[in-house]
């Protein structure tokens, strides 16, 4: 299973964290600085796995980003850099062409997206389409309820005149 | 937007903190924001509660406390909207973790969401349940997500069916509910239910047999069947990666087939000709292709033996091997590793490409490469493998290093044909890489050496070529120092040349020079300048041309700020100086070390570096041991001001040499005596957990009494001091045979030694219930050693059974117990046990005392004890 997905930028700033299994704070931030360490000193054409604390890490860089994912040293290496692409594939569809400012501004899209795609640890939706069309679904209902709250306020505001 | 409202938007605040120059400007802002979203929450503001949150998950992130907005979260959830539901999920999953408390006050809302009309809320809830409930909720929250397993909408049932994942790894007791659902999702069409469903399938065979068994007999068909249609299936662009449909899929059913085929030969047959198909015609020139052949070769090594879809899965590995993505070669080195318990004659046919993978820039894949060498060494290639791997520590990083020279250390021992090749191949890697050497090889290297005889002049010299070529490796010096030591004359005189060797000339002060150069380096650690110490003070007999230049450089030391250097410094020239008709029997080679014993001691080190600290923690509250004995070794030691008399025996040098790694040197060869002695007994007794001042005061004074009245040496009382501790030491003076060397008083010569029957026997412990006599006998060559004869009699009606005696001994002293004749005394002294006590006292003259504890049974009725410890047992040798 995943036991924690990572967002970390090339100058050691996280972008997104999500974590599967159970970490205190504590050892979150050790965690992160660790793996960070790891990750960025490592050389464009090695290969994209690092073994770390008895568990795997498997990461990839896309542009200033590293996406990361901590799995099973007996899990699929292979896969887990499939699961990570097929990620960033939605993410770009999502944002048409995304950079790491809209991961910035929009960085609870981004965990919406990823728990559309992974939960407890595993995928769930190996379909791109699938996934776009449950956070859209969401998306507008979330505006409708925005615009209901705006127009019952408007409604309140000039009953209020 | 009201225009009234106070605090920022979350996209302001994100610039405002991406504006920042400095750390402390961030800080500044990030506080501001706290303040003004505690405020906000103090007012229970239900108009920001949404945005407050999301800017403290933004906050979280950069990593800044945010345990004030746990309880908004749960106020989000609570809430009816959707959008409100949604981001207080999102901060429920990201702030809290499953094992905080606020996180129970969660369960109720979850419940009623699990059950809410709105399918998007169900699945809110599911997947917050699904990454972060504990185990409770699991309990609480399970009949929920089986329901929602048979939901109308798939995207539903699939989140129900990785919230069940969740559910029974925290619950397995839960498993059995699930096995009948989770089978049905194995025939849905829909993928992302399929996939959740073989997953969930998957977990439960993990935690249950009877799950297993279920889907091995009911499903494997069906599995078999869906993985053909998906490997079969045309074109489909919604799943299709790189050319294939869905390898998310393909993986997870080959996976779960490996968990029915693995032990059931009718399993695997069934799914043998689909594995042989994805074998055959997956394309492997995208990653994904790549990923599924690895999950197929996998499966094939561990499902039942099927000897043509092992060697199609080698050759598989082998493309791979030779594959230069490094991604490939490394699943495939990772892979090998499994197939050498299946097929280790074809992994040895890739041996010299693995060797190259040793070599590589990525520190990953030379990690699984050595591993994997170092699984493919036997007795036949450890020769050239070894040679391979030497030759390469010499170019390899420094961070690399370290594993490197630790499996060749382990390969050399492992497998070494004969020892000459052994100690040749670790005189290579402490030279190239001694920094990295651990302590024990040493330690074993030490004892090869010593055990082969006819070899000591070849390592001396061999070792003293090294220590000139690279003197900075510090476990090459300890070496070379030790062996010096040991075999300097040897070295000197070329005593047993090898036809191999080329003479060499080196003078004696020239050996002197490696011990001194060694001590006077400020790199060397305390270790090895000790060992530098001891290795002059030998070669001082060796040499006694050099004995001068010796005595002034141990002099030097006298001025080391470290205790142990400076100690050993004034003892070793009180030996030159005052002690020269012993020295040289003291000094003598060392007796060969017994192989056997260390490598017993090695496979014991995990109890023995453990001793260390409960001994020192035990120590503390017994501190009886350490306060009672100070007094004696004054009374005893005539020149007070020096530092209490070291020990002198040989057996304690050997601890020394081989205690290399004795930093801190006195607690550290405690343990290592504790741990030879055998005598876990004195931890027993130590940890008893018995204040000792408590059992001292319950049967002391009757103790004390019947000791000082019926030891027939209690006369010298003349001596006695107020202390009864002294008296009694005092008293039993009679047979001194002191051979105290170091005590400054140079001139007396040795007392003539006592032999044996001297000794008169002791009632060493009295009650209404038990005697227990002392018997002492002295081997006459050797004054250390006492062996005591304990005599038990039971002075009760009742008959003891199951009597057993402990008796422990502080740390200078070495207690070797003999069986008992018995363990059953009989009642009204109609007979005794006796058992032997063999002490061997390290410090020859100061009082033997020792903790005794015996307890017995009688006859049904509960266990009965005696305790004695602190300074009740004293004598003197």
């Amino acid at each position: 299973m995943i036991h924690f997905v990572l967002l970390i930028s090339r100058q050691g700033k996280v972008r997104l964290t999500k974590w599967y299994s159970p970490y205190s704070q504590k050892e979150r931030t050790k965690v992160i600085r660790e793996i960070s360490g790891l990750m960025l000193h490592r050389g464009p054409k090695l290969c994209n796995f690092v073994e770390w604390g008895g568990l795997k890490v498997v990461y990839k860089r896309y542009a200033s980003l590293y996406f990361c994912m901590c799995i099973d040293p007996e899990d699929n290496e292979l896969e887990t850099l499939e699961v990570i692409h097929h990620f960033v594939e939605i993410l770009d569809r999502y944002f048409g062409s995304v950079c790491e400012l809209d991961l910035i501004f929009n960085f609870h899209k981004a965990y919406y997206i990823l728990d559309e795609l992974v939960i407890a640890g595993e995928i769930q939706e190996s379909s791109k389409k699938t996934v776009a069309r449950l956070i859209s679904a969401q998306d507008s209902l979330v505006e409708a309820a925005k615009e209901e709250a705006s127009s019952i306020s408007n409604i309140i505001a000039q009953a209020t005149k | 937007m009201n225009p009234f409202s106070s605090g920022t938007r979350l996209r302001d605040m994100i610039r405002a903190i991406r504006a920042c120059k400095t750390a402390a400007e961030e800080r500044a802002v990030v506080r501001k924001e706290c303040a003004a979203i505690r405020a906000s929450i103090n007012e229970n503001d239900q108009e920001y509660r949404h945005r407050n949150l999301a800017k403290l998950m933004f906050i979280h992130m950069l990593g800044y406390p945010t345990h004030f907005g746990q309880m908004e979260c749960l106020k989000l959830i609570a809430s009816a909207g959707f959008p409100e539901k949604r981001i207080g999920y999102l901060g429920l999953m990201l702030l809290l973790d499953e094992r905080q408390e606020v996180l129970m006050l969660v369960t109720n809302s979850l419940k009623q969401d699990l059950n809410h009309t709105n399918q998007y809320i169900v699945g809110l809830a599911l997947c917050a349940l699904g990454n972060i409930c504990s185990a409770e909720m699991a309990r609480d929250l399970a009949p929920e997500v089986e329901r929602l397993l048979q939901f109308r909408d798939p995207n539903i049932r699939k989140k129900a069916a990785l919230c069940s994942i969740r559910i029974i790894k925290k619950v397995p007791d839960l498993a059995e509910n699930f096995i009948n659902p989770a089978a049905a999702l194995l025939k849905e069409k829909h993928h992302g239910v399929l996939i959740t469903g073989v997953q969930l399938c998957t977990d439960l065979c993990k935690v249950s047999s009877e799950a297993l068994e279920h889907f091995r007999k009911k499903c494997t068909e069906v599995l078999v069947k869906t993985l053909k249609d998906v490997a079969n299936s045309p074109y489909a662009p919604e799943y299709d990666v790189g050319g294939i449909t869905d390898p998310f899929l393909h993986i997870r059913l080959l996976r779960f087939l490996r968990v029915l085929g693995q032990g059931d030969a009718d399993a695997s047959d069934s799914m043998n000709d689909i594995l042989a198909q994805v074998a055959t015609k997956t394309e492997s020139n995208k990653n994904a292709g790549n990923a599924i052949l690895y999950e197929c070769v996998e499966t094939i090594m561990s499902i039942e033996d099927n000897g043509g879809l092992r060697v199609l899965a080698i050759n598989i590995l082998g493309r791979f091997l030779a594959n230069r993505d490094n991604n490939i070669r490394y699943v495939a080195l990772n892979m090998l590793m499994k197939a050498i318990s299946v097929d280790a004659q074809a992994v040895q046919r890739h041996r010299a490409t693995i060797l190259e993978c040793v070599k590589d820039s990525d520190a990953s894949i030379r990690k699984r490469a050595l591993e994997l060498v170092y699984l493919l060494i036997n007795e036949s290639n450890v020769k050239p493998l070894t040679k391979e791997l030497i030759d390469y520590l010499e170019v390899s990083d420094q961070e690399f290093k370290g594993d490197l020279t630790a499996k060749i250390c382990s390969i050399v021992e492992k497998f070494s044909p004969e020892k000459i090749w052994y100690i040749d191949q670790m005189l290579k890697v402490l030279s190239e890489a001694g920094n990295f050497v651990k302590d024990e090889v040493c330690h074993a290297l030490i004892v090869v050496i010593s055990n082969a005889p006819d070899l000591h002049g070849y390592t001396v010299r061999a070792l003293y070529k090294a220590f000139q070529a690279s003197s900075e490796q510090e476990s090459l010096v300890r070496v070379a120092v030790w062996c010096i030591g040991e075999y300097g004359d040897m070295l000197v005189k070329n005593v047993g040349m090898l036809d191999v060797e080329d003479p060499i000339t080196v003078t004696e002060s020239d050996a002197v020079d490696v011990a001194e150069i060694t001590i006077k380096r400020h790199t060397s650690d305390l270790t090895t300048k000790a060992m530098a110490l001891i290795a002059l003070l030998k070669l001082s007999s060796r040499f006694p041309s050099c004995s001068e230049r010796i005595r002034d450089i141990i002099v030097q030391q006298k001025g080391s700020l470290v205790l142990e250097l400076q100690q050993r410094s004034l003892e070793f020239n009180s030996i030159l100086e005052k002690h020269r008709n012993i020295r040289s029997a003291l000094v003598e080679r060392m007796p060969v070390l017994d192989e056997a014993t260390f490598s017993g001691r090695r496979a014991g080190s995990v109890p023995t570096t453990l001793s260390p600290s409960t001994m020192a923690s035990v120590k503390v509250p017994n501190g009886v041991v350490k306060s009672a004995a100070a007094p004696l070794v004054d009374l005893l030691d005539l020149t007070s001001d020096d530092a209490p008399a070291p020990s002198s025996s040989s057996g304690d040098f050997l601890n020394d040499i081989l205690g290399v790694d004795l930093s801190p040197a006195s607690a550290h060869s405690g343990a290592s005596q504790a741990a030879k002695n055998g005598t876990d007994v004195l931890m027993d007794i130590l940890s008893l957990g018995t204040p000792p001042a408590q059992s001292s005061s319950s049967t002391p004074d009757i103790f004390s009494l019947s000791q000082n009245q019926k030891s027939p040496v209690a006369s010298l009382d003349g001596l006695s001091t107020s202390s009864p501790v002294s008296a009694r030491a005092a008293s039993s003076q009679a047979a001194s045979s002191i051979i105290d060397l170091l005590d400054g008083l140079g001139p007396s010569p040795p007392a003539p030694e006592n032999n044996g029957p001297a000794y008169p026997s002791v009632v060493a412990f009295e009650s209404s219930s038990l005697r227990v006599m002392f018997d002492f006998l002295k081997s006459p060559g050797n004054p250390q050693i006492t062996v005591i004869k304990a005599t038990f009699t039971n002075l009760s009606s009742n008959v003891y059974a199951d009597f057993v005696f402990q008796a422990a001994v502080p740390k200078f002293l070495q207690l070797h117990l003999d069986p008992a004749s018995g363990n059953t005394l009989p009642a009204n002294s109609s007979g005794t046990v006796t058992q032997t006590l063999r002490v061997t006292n390290s410090q020859h003259g100061k009082l033997i005392r020792s903790m005794v504890k015996m307890f017995w049974r009688k006859a049904k009725s509960t266990t009965s004890h005696v305790n004695c410890e602190d300074d009740r047992f004293f004598w003197k040798d």
